[in-house]
């Protein structure tokens, strides 16, 4: 019921901030969806639908961290592995 | 499709897992909220990459699985009336009422329509303006502010010819109701990463601190749940109890400012039962003062208070985490999709509907 799928504004519609469209791509279907929500999105963005709502702008910075981190825990292992002795 | 596929990664996936095995030294018992989250969880396999001392139990975030069956009951009556059209999100057209379903109900001559938002059903309201079109509107907080669109924008363009069924549930209640159960186990909690992006996490801060539980919002995607239970075994085995932010990419601390104006423009906080688990206090959003008419229940009747009687169904201890599916001797036997007991087996988010889906009878003989 809380899915909610990622897609990615392709134009949007309307001045005012309550009905306000977009139609976003969502790797090969395209649907029109509601910015209510996310009156900061624009075209290009990454947005996050729900029930024909975006409720949010994908932050990228954000999104590759769950990456970063896993270099991370990368390189922590590779330290204790060489550990002390070395 | 970016932002979805590279979280599912197996590589990675293997890799948290091993950081996960990394940092454990005790057993911990870590509920997920979401049933979307479940559902991934058993999907993924993801309760199997983990390592033994780390158990997953599943919420109560399965907002079809426990709405009244009072509700279902009056849904399939406002259907069945001449004249009316009942909109309701497709989840619900399985759920059992207390005798029948709504897709009973659209197969005995009910105008049952199934909507993909609710300024769908807006949308059949105004073009149909001799009928009474009412919406079936469930769902958690991540649902609410679109549910309130449709209510807003009803009274703002003059139909009024349409109505909301309105049964709403709100997660954090049910959090503190599990804490403060007798038999709770959960020690740390991963957070529904939708309903966060409405609704921020402030709310969780002291809810970590009263209970001294580390609360860590969480993504729907094998690697964003994975990371969730990375990040509540560190503070668990630090002995700390903060709230977490996995789900950055979609959430922010305050959540979604516009979207939280439009739900406290059209609901309130009311008490609600929940199907399986009883009543909660302050635990679900019912039409504000001002929406009034609008509501289903003023125009059709008001909806039943009575408890279902879900026979030998354990759904609401599968709901608190207390029981997994396999563990009900229904399981797979005399309660299975195509004849299901109780709602977790019915709704693509139940627990039971995962167990049965992705891991078979089997299961019963795994756990
Ligand atoms: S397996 Fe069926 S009867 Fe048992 S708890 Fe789940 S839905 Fe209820």
């Amino acid at each position: 019921m809380c899915l909610a799928i990622p897609g990615r504004v392709l134009s949007t519609v309307g001045d005012d901030p309550l009905t306000r469209v977009a139609r976003v791509d969502f790797g090969g279907i395209v649907k029109e969806i509601n910015l209510a929500f996310t009156p900061e999105a624009e075209i290009g963005d990454y947005v996050l639908v729900h029930v024909g709502f975006a409720i949010t702008v994908i932050d990228e910075a954000e999104a590759a961290r769950v990456f970063e981190h896993l270099e991370r825990i990368g390189e922590i292992e590779a330290e204790l592995e060489s550990g002390p002795a070395s | 499709m970016k932002y979805r596929d590279e979280y599912r990664d197996p590589v990675a996936a293997a890799r948290l897992a091993e950081a996960i095995a990394g940092v454990v030294a005790r057993p911990w018992t870590i509920m997920e909220v979401c049933g979307g989250q479940t559902h991934a969880i058993v999907r993924y396999g993801i309760d199997q990459l983990l390592p033994p001392e780390v158990t997953l139990i599943h919420g109560p975030g399965c907002p079809v699985c426990v709405t009244p069956v009072d509700y279902i009951d009056k849904a399939i009556e406002i259907a069945g009336r001449p004249g009316t059209i009942l909109c309701s999100f497709g989840d619900m057209l399985r759920v059992p009422g207390s005798a029948s379903d709504l897709q009973s109900a659209r197969a005995g001559g009910g105008d049952v329509r199934v909507v993909y938002s609710p300024l769908d059903a807006l949308e059949i309201a105004r073009r149909n303006p001799e009928r009474e079109v009412v919406f079936f509107a469930v769902g958690f907080e991540t649902t609410a502010p679109a549910n309130a669109m449709a209510a807003f924008q009803a009274r703002r363009t003059g139909i009024a010819n349409f109505s909301l069924l309105v049964s709403h549930v709100l997660v954090p209640p049910a959090m503190i109701a599990i804490l403060e159960s007798p038999a709770n186990r959960v020690q740390a909690f991963l957070a529904a990463g939708h309903v966060c992006t409405i609704m921020g996490f402030e709310e969780y801060e002291p809810l970590a601190r009263r209970y001294r539980v580390p609360i860590v919002v969480t993504g729907f995607e094998p690697l964003d749940i994975l990371e969730g239970v990375y990040l509540c075994v560190r503070q668990l085995e630090a002995g700390r109890a903060e709230v977490e932010n996995q789900y950055a990419r979609s959430v922010q601390r305050s959540g979604n400012a516009a979207a939280q104006a439009m739900m406290t423009d059209v609901f309130r906080v009311v008490r609600r039962r929940w199907r399986g688990i009883g009543e909660i206090a302050e635990s679900g959003l019912g039409l504000a003062e001002a929406y009034r008419a609008y509501d289903a229940e003023e125009r059709f009747g008001p909806v039943g208070q009575r408890d279902a009687d879900d026979g030998e169904c354990i759904a609401g201890l599968v709901l608190c985490g207390e029981r997994k599916p396999p563990e009900c001797p229904a399981f797979g036997t005399r309660c299975t999709p195509e004849h299901p007991l109780g709602v977790t087996m019915v709704s693509s988010e139940g627990a039971c509907a995962a167990y049965y889906r992705y891991r078979g009878v089997a299961s019963v003989a795994a756990e």
